[in-house]
């Protein structure tokens, strides 16, 4: 079946349209969510394991030819990233049955979720640098709706915020594109990456990987546009915090990724250059800020722009080992990410805070939730044989390799930040004598927590068997070393 | 005539700019619009200015305008379209629940969630 | 508000049909003249805001007892529908068909999935900007 890679986008479409005839039935959303998620889950995997035996697939939607229509290109690495976020998809839709509320239910919250997959999905698909501007566009719209749901006051007054960064962001890419396009006239990745080749290293291309950078890097949130994250996602309740701390940072990372190794290679001395400086720069305000906190969110979304900056730091390096690393990491990143979110959310159902100091003694009562919440630490931290160490391995032995000594050492320090930094949760949060909390007995705790110890389960499953990942992994690692495969394959010549 | 079309974005991202530096939430929402509308132009101005053809390749046409210009202007035109009527929905919604539209006043990190 | 508008009322009861027709006309000159989905839906819902100007939410309401997110997931469905239909022939994704064909009334016809495609557009105009009318103007 040649529509394959369609699939991942289309289930969730279609499920979005259908349920937004069901606004009523909570029930009936419900289920249709479910089989919807575990359906592109299955597709994904399928597809996965398709790409991996037999190479890049392609379509050339509406039967236009390559350079000229939109192609949707799904390598390993799409791949896997695309399977990554429909099991996250999935965990998160499942806590939500018993957190979100029934009002945010009615208000089309389930339909939002797929709409938000359909649009990262696609971007992790597309091959078409304008068709990337629109699945953005699809996933932020998606974003913006469930950032504001529910309609609380920070909601509406961080949404402000959030929107206007975003909307200034996307007439830049919409500037971008129309600069890229004037210079080297094509919009199909593949096609542009020939193109650039061929030309050689113009300084204009070197504004316009730059100008990308900025658009890229306030989605991924490095080091001078992440300002708007820690308050914009402090706003929405912790299932849509989950969805968005692991899925969306990611796809600007993934898209840095993308248009730095496949055509802005040219100019490195530049370009990767500033990345890496700007990736150390973010890796230090992370930490800083992941300390700094007693709020439980807080410091899990300061973990995010630490990840930013370890893998941002990965690419900028562009070596084979370094890149590896970046994927490892990538997709451990985004799993216990979004672990670790649906975990201190039910410590947050229980104790009614976020404060930790106000927190203490959760062992006692729950300590499944204990254990489980540690062992998401710890591969966080990136702790051998949890998920996190092979990716960090990677990357700090790649950057020693290329000389970048600063870099690779404040990585390996960030690493201790993190571990201090989740610990300071776990001593203070599960540690200490135990209190009692008014209507923790009316939580539905087993239920929370099972979506969350689903995905640690599946990240120690992804530590353990590295051996395994690892020709999946090297196979997504050929294909940015060598932009020739990703080319040949989309253009077929 | 591309002189001319990169002073009139020039001119519209400097009051898009302007307006968006202002303090009132309708502003900053009529300069958002009018970047998207700066960066429209900057899109067919990109694409090679022409006149007297259509933007189709037919069976004889001697001359004719690259499409895809036009094309990527309609899709972000949509777009934005759609981005700015969420945005004044969630305005006027803001300003019925925080009972201002001063940005200043808007400022805070607490949470009541 | 206690106004004098029944000039407004009456001429935007005949414009409204107008309006209309013009839109439709637009929607079927879409595909090889300019026109098309987006355009002609936007021309609908201002119609339908020019009713609601010149009277109120819950007159119109009654003459068009629609429920306008519903047609978003119609218009929705017969988008993504016309691009799956592909996947039943094993096509790439969103490939149209067309040809000439002979149709009693009209004679020699030019069809084009791409219209089905583009009534789906039209739908989810009018859904989407309707619903975004209603919602500023309902609090009122």
């Amino acid at each position: 079946m040649i529509n394959l890679l369609v699939l991942p986008l289309l289930i969730p479409l279609v499920t979005a349209a259908l349920l937004i005839f069901l606004p009523k039935s909570i029930r009936v959303q419900r289920a249709v969510s479910v089989v919807s998620a575990i359906g592109t889950l299955a597709a994904s995997i399928v597809l996965l394991l398709t790409v991996k035996d037999n190479g890049i697939q392609t379509v050339n939607v509406g039967s236009w030819d390559a350079p000229f229509g939109i192609t949707l290109v799904s390598d390993t690495l799409s791949a896997l990233l695309v399977t990554t976020s429909s099991l996250i998809t999935l965990s998160v839709i499942l806590y939500s049955f018993r957190s979100i509320g029934e009002a945010r239910e009615r208000f089309y919250y389930y339909p939002i979720v797929q709409f938000l997959l359909v649009g990262v999905n696609g971007a992790f698909t597309t091959g078409d640098i304008f068709n990337l501007f629109v699945f953005f566009e699809v996933m932020l719209m998606a974003s913006y709706v469930l950032i504001v749901i529910g309609g609380t006051k920070i909601q509406l007054r961080e949404s402000i915020k959030y929107i206007l960064v975003n909307v200034i962001s996307s007439a830049l890419f919409v500037i971008a594109v129309a600069m890229l396009y004037s210079v080297v006239g094509s919009l199909n990745m593949a096609d542009i990456s020939q193109r650039i080749a061929q030309i050689g290293s113009l300084p204009i291309l070197t504004v316009i990987a730059v100008l990308f950078l900025i658009v890229f890097g306030l989605k991924g949130a490095i080091f001078p546009l992440y300002f708007w994250l820690p308050g914009s996602y402090y706003a929405p309740p912790v299932p849509v915090l989950a969805l968005f701390g692991s899925l969306l940072t990611k796809v600007g990372v993934y898209s840095i990724l993308r248009s730095y190794s496949l055509f802005f290679y040219h100019d490195q001395a530049f370009t990767h250059e500033l990345l890496g400086i700007l990736a150390i720069i973010t890796i230090i305000v992370g930490c800083i800020g992941a300390i700094a906190y007693w709020d439980v969110k807080k410091i899990i979304i300061y973990n995010i722009i630490i990840a930013v900056g370890v893998l941002t730091f990965g690419i900028s390096v562009a070596t084979e080992e370094s890149y590896m690393g970046t994927v490892f990491y990538t997709i451990h990143d985004m799993i216990v990410k979004a672990a670790l979110f649906l975990l201190i959310g039910v410590m947050i159902k229980i104790t009614g805070t976020n404060d930790l100091r106000k927190m203490g003694g959760l062992m006692k009562k729950y300590p499944l939730l204990g254990w489980t919440f540690l062992v998401a630490a710890f591969a966080l931290a990136g702790i051998p044989p949890l998920s996190g160490f092979v990716g960090k391995l990677l990357i700090v032995r790649g950057g020693l390799a290329e000389g970048a000594y600063v870099g690779s050492l404040i990585v390996l320090l960030s690493s201790l930040v993190v571990l201090y930094s989740v610990i300071k949760i776990f001593m203070n949060g599960f540690w200490k004598a135990p209190k009692d909390y008014p209507g923790e007995e009316n939580q539905p705790v087993l239920s929370l927590w099972a979506p969350g110890a689903l995905l640690v389960l599946a990240s120690i499953l992804y530590g353990v068997g590295a051996e395994v990942m690892y020709p999946i992994i090297s196979q997504a690692t050929d294909a940015l070393v060598h932009p020739a495969i990703y080319i040949d394959a989309v253009l077929k010549e | 005539m591309e002189i001319l079309m990169s002073i009139v974005i020039g001119a519209l991202f400097a009051s898009s700019v302007y307006l968006m530096l202002s303090k009132s939430l309708l502003r900053i929402i009529i300069g958002t619009g009018l970047l998207s509308h700066g960066a429209h132009l900057l899109i067919i101005t990109m694409g090679g200015l022409k006149r007297g053809a259509a933007p189709l390749l037919g069976e004889k046409a001697a001359s004719y305008v690259d499409p895809l210009p036009q094309a990527l202007i309609l899709t972000a035109i949509v777009i934005s379209f759609g981005v700015t009527a969420l945005f004044l929905v969630l305005a006027y919604r803001a300003y019925q629940e925080l009972g201002t539209d001063n940005m200043d006043e808007m400022r805070g990190n607490e949470a009541n969630d | 508000m206690k106004t004098n508008d029944v000039i407004l009322q009456t001429t935007s009861k005949v414009v409204f049909f107008i309006i209309i027709l013009f839109a439709i006309h637009l929607f079927f000159a879409g595909h090889y003249h300019p026109g098309g989905g987006f355009v002609g839906g936007l021309m609908t819902s201002g119609a339908l805001v020019l009713l609601l100007l010149a009277f109120d939410i819950k007159t119109v309401a009654k003459g068009f007892p629609i429920d306008y997110k519903i047609l978003i997931g119609i218009g929705l469905l017969f988008a993504i529908g016309t691009a799956a239909g592909a996947l039943v022939f094993n096509v790439p994704f969103f490939t149209h068909v067309f040809g000439d064909v002979y149709l009693p009334i009209f004679g020699e016809t030019s069809l084009h999935t791409a219209m089905l495609f583009d009534l789906g557009v039209y739908l989810v105009v009018i859904g989407v900007t309707m619903t975004i009318i209603q919602t500023i103007g309902e609090s009122e």
